[in-house]
């Protein structure tokens, strides 16, 4: 039996304070706003950041879509869903990103451009890109302050003078209006690029590191490179230097995740955002029949 | 000439104080803590004034206020009292008076800091390449091959291999360390560089090779030095006017012929009998 509980779960003063985190997370694009992190029925790092921003934002009617590394049926998106779904009477659930009002994600943004009346949240575990620079956080908040990301770009030139390009595969650092650099959560190169100019508000929640920051839409996002070594997203190529496509639907202009097939032991790629699979097999099946 | 530092009254004490500190300290009384209230005044009342292309000498024993005049001159720590100026493209900047962003901004571009220890200095994580970039991306330098280039001609020019660039600084010797750690300082070639005991601790070949490329660097780039030791030598070599402090006082400035060869202060006067 449920017993009768708060809409979403939290009470409504937490709530309350989430939303007015929010409204200044948006009013100072990439700034880290703090805020008091509740205790979640889940451990920290599991994506309560992201949960208490879904739980403060959503509402009856609404529609919502829950991705975990670009698929609605990983376990972390699986057990959120149905929480939100239990504490959040009236609030749809959908797979299809075009019918989202708002989509919690982990790891990914959509392959699927988002629109103006459509909201993101981002699961974030380290909110801090100067994290692994400087240890001390009243150090960090001066160095985000006048905007010296020096540091971080020292990395980046380790990189390059290692490796001859730079390594970081996913929590880019990403400068936000010309001032703030970002830990975009753990997506990949390949979604930094959504993140600029985007049309739909990304609000990014750190529950254990107790912040909220955002990345409102049409706002700079620009990636930290040097100008002549510039940002550049995953190439998917093969031993051929052409394009590796979804074995799926065929796609070649989205972002692919590399499985072993466990029967032939060959290496198979696959679009790793399951509904813009989907559509695009729906499109070749549609073309099918027209076309014959 | 061109003045580069007017400094007036400096004081650094620590902890509240008393009205007397300033009366009952200083090397009258063979003591630089206050007797009333146990404050340590480490500095009081130091002035001096410097000019492009010279190279001024603080010299004191350990203890005389000679580093802690240095420290808050580059902002490493706050002073209790007095002003220091610097002038620099036409500009005048009241030091104490800016803000902390203004601060950082002139220590990253336009002031050069070589410390006793390179752990001070370089960051032991990052190849020495990565420590003169680190400089120059903090002064908003952001191509990856303009600052290879500087990097090679600086590493070049205080006479460390190119090719152990992409080295980290731990596997090089002192003296190597201190000349990376020159390297960084002169990276955004700065008017003004603190240099702080650089030599203490090398042995002396080493210590002759780095004054000479110090020198070198004085004539070639018209910088500006403020040269900390304890070390006679040192400051004979390099020094044009030299000061002199004890308990936190200048007990005697000059000529650095002149004090070396005619000391007026008896402390003077014993530390140059000493060193012969």
């Amino acid at each position: 039996m449920i017993l009768a509980q708060q809409f979403g779960f939290l009470d409504e003063y937490a709530k309350k304070e989430i939303r007015r985190t929010s409204l200044k997370a948006v009013a100072i694009p990439g700034y880290q706003v703090p805020y008091s992190s509740r205790e979640m029925p889940m451990g920290r790092g599991f994506g309560t950041g992201g949960l208490q921003l879904t739980l403060a934002l959503i509402g009856a009617g609404e529609v919502l879509k829950v991705i975990d590394q670009g698929s609605d049926d990983s376990v972390n998106a699986v057990n959120l869903r149905s929480f939100i779904e239990m504490t959040c009477p009236g609030v749809g659930t959908t797979r299809v990103t075009g019918e989202a009002d708002l989509i919690q994600s982990r790891h990914r943004i959509p392959e699927k451009p988002l629109r103006e009346d459509q909201l993101l949240v981002l699961q974030v575990p380290y909110p801090d890109p100067l994290v692994v620079v400087e240890a001390s956080e009243e150090k960090r908040k001066q160095l985000h302050g006048e905007a010296d990301y020096s540091r971080l770009l020292v990395k980046l030139y380790e990189d390059i003078v290692k490796f001859d390009e730079i390594t970081i595969s996913h929590r880019y650092p990403t400068r936000i209006n010309d001032h703030y650099v970002i830990d975009p959560s753990p997506i990949p190169r390949w979604d930094v690029p959504k993140l600029h100019m985007s049309k739909a508000l990304v609000l990014l929640g750190a529950g254990r590191e107790k912040k909220i920051y955002a990345v409102p839409p049409y706002t700079k996002a620009e990636p930290l490179a040097f100008e002549d070594k510039p940002f550049r997203v995953e190439a998917f190529l093969d031993e051929q230097g052409r394009r590796r496509a979804c074995a799926r639907c065929g796609c070649d202009n989205s972002f692919l995740d590399e499985y072993v097939d466990s029967n032939s032991g060959e290496q198979v790629y696959r679009c790793s955002d399951a509904d813009w699979c989907d559509e695009q097999l729906a499109r070749q099946t549609a073309a099918e029949v027209i076309y014959g | 000439m061109d003045r580069v530092l007017k400094v007036r009254n400096l004081s650094k004490r620590y902890s509240k104080g008393c009205p007397v500190c300033y009366l009952k300290t200083g090397p009258d009384f063979d003591s630089n803590i206050c007797p009333d209230c146990g404050s340590v005044v480490a500095a009081h009342d130091v002035s001096f004034d410097l000019y492009a292309g010279e190279i001024l000498g603080i010299m004191g024993e350990s203890g005389s206020g000679k580093s802690t005049a240095v420290k808050c001159l580059y902002f490493d720590q706050e002073p209790t009292g007095g002003t220091a100026t610097f002038y620099d493209q036409g500009e005048a900047f009241k030091l104490f008076e800016l803000n902390k962003a203004e601060q950082r901004r002139l220590v990253n571009q336009r002031f050069g800091m070589v410390y006793q220890n390179p752990h001070q200095g370089l960051n032991f994580e990052i190849s020495a390449g990565g420590n003169i970039a680190e400089r120059l991306l903090m002064s908003d330098v952001d191509n990856y091959d303009r600052i290879r280039q500087r990097a090679v001609s600086l590493l070049t020019r205080t006479e460390v291999l190119p090719e152990r660039m992409d080295e980290m600084p731990k596997n090089f010797s002192g003296g190597m360390q201190q000349r990376v750690q020159i390297a960084k300082s002169l990276a955004t070639n700065p008017p003004l560089l603190f240099l702080d005991e650089v030599t203490t601790g090398l042995d002396l070949s080493v210590q002759a090779a780095i004054l000479d490329l110090i020198l070198e660097i004085q004539q070639q780039s018209h910088t500006a030095m403020i040269v900390v030791t304890h070390d006679l030598g040192v400051i004979r070599l390099l020094a044009d006017r030299t000061l002199v402090m004890k308990y936190g006082r200048v007990i005697e400035t000059g000529l650095t012929d002149q004090i070396l060869e005619d000391p007026q202060h008896a402390y003077t006067q014993r530390l140059v009998a000493s060193a012969l």
